[in-house]
C-alpha cells in the first residue's frame, strides 16, 4: 500500500469541502502513514474507495480522523519537565488571583490530570481552571472520565516520584478490577471541549499553556501558526510549554519569549 | 503540505538492536571527518544507555554526530542519531518529522517506521544497513527499501551478536549484500563520490 501524492491530495481537499478539516499543514510522512495503515486495517483496496465511503458517510469519516490523529499518551511524561512546572511556574502563578491553563491537544486527558496533581498540592487548584481541548471528540469523552487503565499506574507513579511529588500517588485514584478512576477532586476544575488548531481561534486568555507532542504532525508552516495562536492567547508574562522535541525555533514568536530553564522546553512570554 | 520536491542526495540508514552497538562505533570510526553522505541511525536502547548513547557515539566518532532534531533538514557530513521514545519519520523535502505514535515491534524509535520512511523518500538513492538483535524489526523496512529500488544490506549472521533481525530480514526478501563490519565500511566509503 502506497498512496500517491495526488490521490493524498484529493482525499484531503475531500474532506475540506465536505467536512471543513484541514489536514493540509500535516507532515506529510506521518499523515501518509496513518491513512495507509487505515486502508489496510478496513482493507479499503485503493484510495477512490476512501473517498467515496468519506463523501457519503459522516460517521466514517470521524472514525478516520479518530484513527489518523495520534493520541498516545501517559501521565506525568518527562518527569523532570513536571518538575520544573512545580519549582518553576507554579510558584508565580501562585501569586495570581485566579489561573486559567490550556492544554491543547490534550488526548484523553492523562496530561490534564498530572497538572491538576501538581496544582493541588501546591494549593492552587481551587483557583485553577484547566480548559483541555483535542480535535478528536472520541479523546476528550475518555478524557472527561478520568478512568486510565491500571496496568499503567506503577509507571505513573515512577513519573510522579521523579516529578518531585512526595505524596502516596495512588491515593489520587480508586482502583476497580483493571480501571484507576481518578479523584472528583482532581477534574471539578476541568473544561473539556473539542477544538480544532488549524481553524479555531483563541478563546480566552491564559496564564500558562501546554501543547505538547501535538505541533510535531504539523508542517512547519502550521506550527508557526499555532504559535502565533498561543502568542494571542497568552498574557503578559505567560508560560508556554511544548514536548521534548518541539520549539520556537521556526517560528515568529521565538524574540518575545525566554526560556525558563536551560534544557527544559517552557518558556515565559516577555513584556 | 510541503510540495514534493525529486530528491537527488543520498541517505544511509543503519538500524541495530541488542549487540549492534560495537558494530556501530567500529564503522563510525572508520569513517573519515568530511564523509559525505549523511547517516541516519535507529538504535533500540535500554533505559540504562539512554542518555549516553550519543556522547559516546559523539566521542567514537570523526564525524558531527547528532540526535534528530524536529523538522531538522538533512546535510551531508553529519551522523543523525533517533531520540528516545520518537519514531523518525523522513520528507520528501529532506527534513525529519518525528512522531510519537504507537510502538512498532515493540519498538520507539522503530527501525520499520523509518526504513519505510526513508524508501518513499529517497527511493534508489538510499542504502538500508540492519545489525544485530533479537527482534523482527527493520525486516520489512528493507523489503521496502528494495522495492523502492534502494540497496539493503545486513550484517553477516556469522558476525551479529544476536543474528534473529539479520535472519529474519533475509527470511522477508532478497538481500543485496551480507557483510561483516569490515565489509559494511568498506562499502560506505566506496560510496564516497571520486
Ligand atoms: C500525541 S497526542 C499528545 C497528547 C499529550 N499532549 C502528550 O504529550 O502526551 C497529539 C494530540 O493532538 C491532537 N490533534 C491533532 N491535530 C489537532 C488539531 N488540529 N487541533 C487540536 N488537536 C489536534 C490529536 O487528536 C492527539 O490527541
Amino acid at each position: 500500500m502506497s498512496l500517491q501524492d495526488v490521490e493524498l491530495q484529493l482525499l484531503l481537499n475531500d474532506m475540506i469541502d465536505r467536512y471543513g478539516y484541514d489536514f493540509t499543514g500535516y507532515s506529510e510522512a506521518s499523515l501518509k502513514r496513518r491513512i495507509e495503515n487505515f486502508m489496510i486495517k478496513d482493507h479499503i483496496p485503493d484510495i477512490s474507495m476512501l473517498r467515496s465511503l468519506i463523501f457519503k458517510n459522516p460517521d466514517y469519516f470521524r472514525w478516520l480522523v479518530e484513527e489518523i490523529t495520534v493520541n498516545v499518551t501517559e501521565m506525568l511524561r518527562d518527569p523532570l519537565f513536571y518538575k520544573t512546572i512545580r519549582e518553576e511556574v507554579l510558584p508565580a502563578l501562585a501569586t495570581y488571583p485566579f489561573i486559567r491553563i490550556w492544554h491543547a491537544g490534550c488526548s484523553t486527558g492523562e496530561e490534564v490530570y498530572s497538572m491538576a496533581i501538581l496544582l493541588k498540592e501546591a494549593g492552587i487548584l481551587h483557583k485553577s481552571r484547566l480548559y483541555a481541548t483535542d480535535i478528536n471528540p472520541q479523546v476528550i469523552e475518555k478524557a472527561k472520565s478520568g478512568i486510565f487503565p491500571a496496568s499503567q499506574m506503577r509507571k505513573y507513579s515512577e513519573n510522579y516520584i521523579q516529578s518531585g511529588g512526595n505524596n502516596d500517588f495512588s491515593s489520587y485514584y480508586s482502583s476497580n478490577y483493571n480501571l484507576a478512576k481518578f479523584d472528583k477532586s482532581l477534574s471539578e476544575k476541568m473544561i473539556f471541549a473539542t477544538h480544532n488548531l488549524v481553524a479555531d481561534s483563541s478563546f480566552n486568555e491564559f496564564q500558562l499553556i501546554i501543547c505538547r507532542n501535538t505541533l510535531i504532525y504539523f508542517d512547519k508552516k502550521l506550527q508557526s501558526r499555532v504559535l502565533e495562536l498561543f502568542d494571542h492567547s497568552l498574557d503578559m508574562l505567560g508560560f508556554l510549554g511544548l514536548g521534548t522535541k518541539e520549539s520556537l525555533r521556526f517560528s515568529g514568536i521565538e524574540s518575545k519569549f525566554k526560556q525558563i530553564v536551560p534544557g527544559q522546553k517552557i518558556w515565559r512570554k516577555q513584556k | 503540505m510541503a510540495k514534493a520536491e525529486v530528491n537527488k542526495g543520498n541517505l544511509v540508514v543503519i538500524g541495530g538492536s541488542s549487540g549492534s552497538l560495537q558494530v556501530i562505533i567500529y564503522i563510525l570510526g572508520r569513517l573519515p571527518n568530511d564523509y559525505p553522505i549523511p547517516v541516519l541511525l535507529i538504535i533500540h536502547r535500554a533505559y540504562s544507555i539512554d542518555s549516553m548513547l550519543l556522547d559516546l557515539l559523539v566521542l567514537k566518532s570523526n564525524i558531527k554526530v547528532c540526535e534528530v532534531e524536529e523538522k531538522e533538514k538533512i546535510v551531508p557530513s553529519c551522523v543523525y542519531l533517533a531520540p528516545a521514545d520518537y519514531h523518525v519519520l523522513i520528507e520528501k523535502d529532506e527534513t525529519f518529522t518525528l512522531d510519537y505514535s504507537e510502538k512498532l515491534n515493540f519498538s520507539r524509535p522503530s527501525i520499520d517506521v523509518s526504513f519505510i520512511s526513508a524508501a518513499e523518500a529517497y527511493g534508489k538513492n538510499l542504502t538500508g544497513i540492519l545489525l544485530s538483535g533479537a527482534n523482527e524489526d527493520g525486516a520489512e523496512g528493507l523489503k521496502e527499501i528494495k522495492e523502492q529500488g534502494g540497496h539493503t544490506i545486513i550484517q553477516h549472521p556469522d558476525e551479529a551478536v544476536v543474528n534473529y533481525m539479520p535472519l529474519q530480514a533475509s527470511y522477508k526478501s532478497e538481500i543485496d549484500e551480507v557483510l561483516d563490519s569490515e565489509g559494511i565500511a568498506r562499502y560506505l566509503i566506496s560510496l564516497i563520490p571520486a
